[in-house]
């Protein structure tokens, strides 16, 4: 706890621990925006989230270590081989639990999750792995708050990405036939959407979206096998409290859970930052469910 | 249960115990492996409480496995050395080592059976995917705490006392242990599931607001099954945590990534929401895996992942099911569990 007086004492670390949390929320966000996508259109809670992500870092790594390709220019890749992957998933397993038990979903995602974490284990090692995008850092305040560019440059592109995927819902036609399949898909099936099609381009949007979030994480930040749960946990998260289908609300709860979660570690000490992940969920969970039952509604 | 179901019942518990008992003298060498089988089966009769019979279906139950060992770890260290007496391995004599245990053994009962209650009384207000989701956040968040509070050890891990002499050997011990353990959970299970409890855990799966509504006091009900299941699952743990002799928090104690999601996958193979399906699917799944995880060193949670996917997927009402299905004059009687209505 003597952290917390440190942070007491000189607020620029605060400042400057908020300002990294903002900077890599906005990844948490275009994670949590694709598991909202999939929640909403076709009622399924993707738990291999994570492991979309993690693998998107991996990809981007790859193409740097071997043809020394910057991750940005990775990030397209990254985001095409998972929308690939995407679709080869939901025509192998997904295609079969749209529509059944949730916890179903639940289960068969979750051993999707296991099976790539495991998968990258084996190909890439355990080890955590970074790649230096080689920017500058801007020093502020006396050089007490350092912005590196790479996370600025991050940030942008999330909302440039936020911005592509906001239009692209709203004005072209498979985005439209996806808001109308989330609205009541069999409505949408009488008036002759194909919601398979609908379904499969919905989850391999989501895994390109978590692909690209994974380079970005690289990029700025380090991964390793194991990792993904805490994105798909985080990504839960953010769409419980901001709700489905609410872009800006996902993209300030992805910020503010990253200022909070930088605060956390910092306080805690960064070995208890997984554990104040989970211990958020369970929190958060509790405290929603409490509210609502005040109304005697309950979280389902 | 059907009136013919009830008539195989009296063969298989026969069945059971006389394998139980003739297995130390067929496998000498082998009563670790046949103790952990016995193991499972505590664990997926213990996970089917809630996740079959109730249809609240939990993904961090191993959470009370982990709190009844390290409870149970801690007691034995330091009843007889005062506190945290360090690392070095203990040595006990018989009679201190008999009563850690035992100790040991009821104090990871009363703290997971409290903890049940504690956290059961706001997670079990939760519904579906919510509880399942919080349920995986509980599980993994109390490994992460672990690694980090050196009290238990850290992320070094605890080491538990050692066999003294003049007990027999530390195999035929816990063989017998879990053994007895299994036997008593499900003998404890048959007599729940016959009576009212049984009834009522069934309709709230079935149906919980219509179950609330024919005044059935479901909090209640829902605590108390998710206490059953802590008090096993604790007791499991206690033993494990003595059996492997080292406690690590991730991949002994809150082991999430194997013996908790083992325990959904074993009561899901041999039929969620039966009496007898738990252990079925335990005993084929850790044969299974007993048999082929060598072959696949290094790509085993590669294996189990695609078998979650495989059995969730093609074959989500069990062995059980297709029994039902196959034979309904046999094992006909009450629907499986697939009669849960989808609460999105």
């Amino acid at each position: 706890m003597d952290n917390l007086l440190l942070l007491y004492q000189a607020p620029t670390i605060l400042l400057q621990l908020v300002v990294d949390g903002l900077l890599v929320g906005a990844v948490f966000a275009l994670a949590a925006y694709g598991m909202a996508l999939v929640w909403g259109v076709m009622n399924i809670i993707n738990v291999s989230q994570g492991e979309y992500v993690i693998l998107g870092g991996y990809i981007s790594y790859f193409l740097f270590r071997q043809f020394g390709l910057h991750p940005l220019l990775g990030l397209p890749i990254a985001g095409l081989a998972l929308f690939l992957l995407g679709l080869l998933l939901y025509r192998v397993v997904i295609h079969r639990i749209v529509g059944r038990d949730m916890f179903i979903s639940l289960l068969a995602t979750f051993g999707i999750s296991i099976l790539l974490q495991q998968l990258m284990n084996e190909l890439f090692g355990p080890d955590v792995v970074s790649v230096d995008a080689g920017m500058p850092t801007w020093y502020f305040l006396g050089n007490a708050v350092t912005v590196p560019t790479a996370k600025l440059l991050a940030f942008g592109v999330v909302l440039a990405i936020a911005a592509l995927l906001v239009a692209g819902l709203r004005y072209s036609r498979l985005g439209q036939a996806i808001r109308a399949t989330a609205q009541n898909a069999r409505a949408a099936r009488v008036l002759g959407v194909d919601t398979d099609r609908v379904y499969a381009a919905t989850y391999a949007l989501n895994a390109a979206l978590c692909g690209m979030a994974g380079s970005l994480v690289v990029m700025i930040w380090v991964i390793h096998p194991f990792i993904g749960l805490t994105y798909t946990v985080r990504s839960f998260m953010i769409v419980i409290v901001a709700g489905l289908g609410n872009l800006p609300g996902v993209f300030a709860t992805g910020l503010g859970l990253g200022a909070l979660e930088q605060i956390a570690g910092f306080v805690l000490g960064a070995e208890f930052q997984s554990a104040f992940v989970f211990s958020l969920l369970v929190v958060i969970l509790i405290v929603r469910n409490a509210w609502l039952r005040r109304r005697r509604e309950y979280l389902s | 249960m059907s009136a013919r179901l009830q008539r195989l019942s009296a063969p298989a518990w026969t069945g059971l115990i006389v394998a139980g008992l003739v297995v130390p003298w067929l496998f000498p060498h082998h009563l670790t492996v046949f103790a952990f089988a016995w193991c499972m089966v505590v664990l997926a009769l213990s996970w089917d409480i809630c996740g079959g019979q109730m249809g609240y279906n939990s993904f961090g139950n191993i959470f009370f496995f982990g709190i009844g060992m390290y409870a149970c770890a801690v007691v034995q260290r330091d009843l007889w050395h005062g506190v945290a007496s360090g690392q070095a391995q203990l040595v006990l004599t018989a009679p201190q080592y008999l009563i850690g245990l035992g100790l040991g053994l009821v104090a990871g009962v009363v703290a997971a059976v409290a903890l049940a209650f504690l956290l059961g009384s706001q997670i079990l207000g939760m519904r579906g995917h919510y509880f399942a989701i919080c349920t995986l956040g509980l599980g993994i968040a109390a490994g992460e705490i672990a690694t980090g509070v050196d009290f238990i050890g850290a992320g070094s891990g605890m080491v538990t006392p050692l066999m003294p002499a003049g007990l027999p050997g530390k195999e035929i011990f816990y063989y017998a242990f879990f053994m007895l353990l299994a036997l008593f959970a499900l003998w404890l299970l048959s007599r729940l599931y016959a009576g009212r409890f049984g009834l009522a855990l069934n309709a709230i799966r079935d149906n919980e607001d219509k179950a609330e509504a024919m005044g059935l006091p479901t909090v209640a009900y829902k605590t108390t099954a998710w206490a059953v299941s802590a008090a096993l699952l604790a007791l499991a743990g206690g033993g494990v945590g003595n059996l492997v002799g080292f406690i690590d928090p991730i991949d002994v104690a809150f082991a999430g990534a194997s013996f908790g999601v083992w325990m959904i996958l074993m009561a899901i193979l041999g039929g969620k929401g039966t009496l007898w399906g738990p252990l079925i699917g335990a005993f084929l799944f850790y044969a299974a895996k007993e048999v082929t995880w060598t072959y696949f060193l290094g790509w085993q949670r590669v294996m189990l992942g695609a078998l979650i996917v495989i059995i969730v997927v093609f074959f989500p009402e069990g062995i059980m099911g297709w029994l039902r299905e196959r034979f309904p004059a046999r094992f006909g009687g009450a629907p499986a569990s697939e009669t849960q209505e989808d609460r999105s």
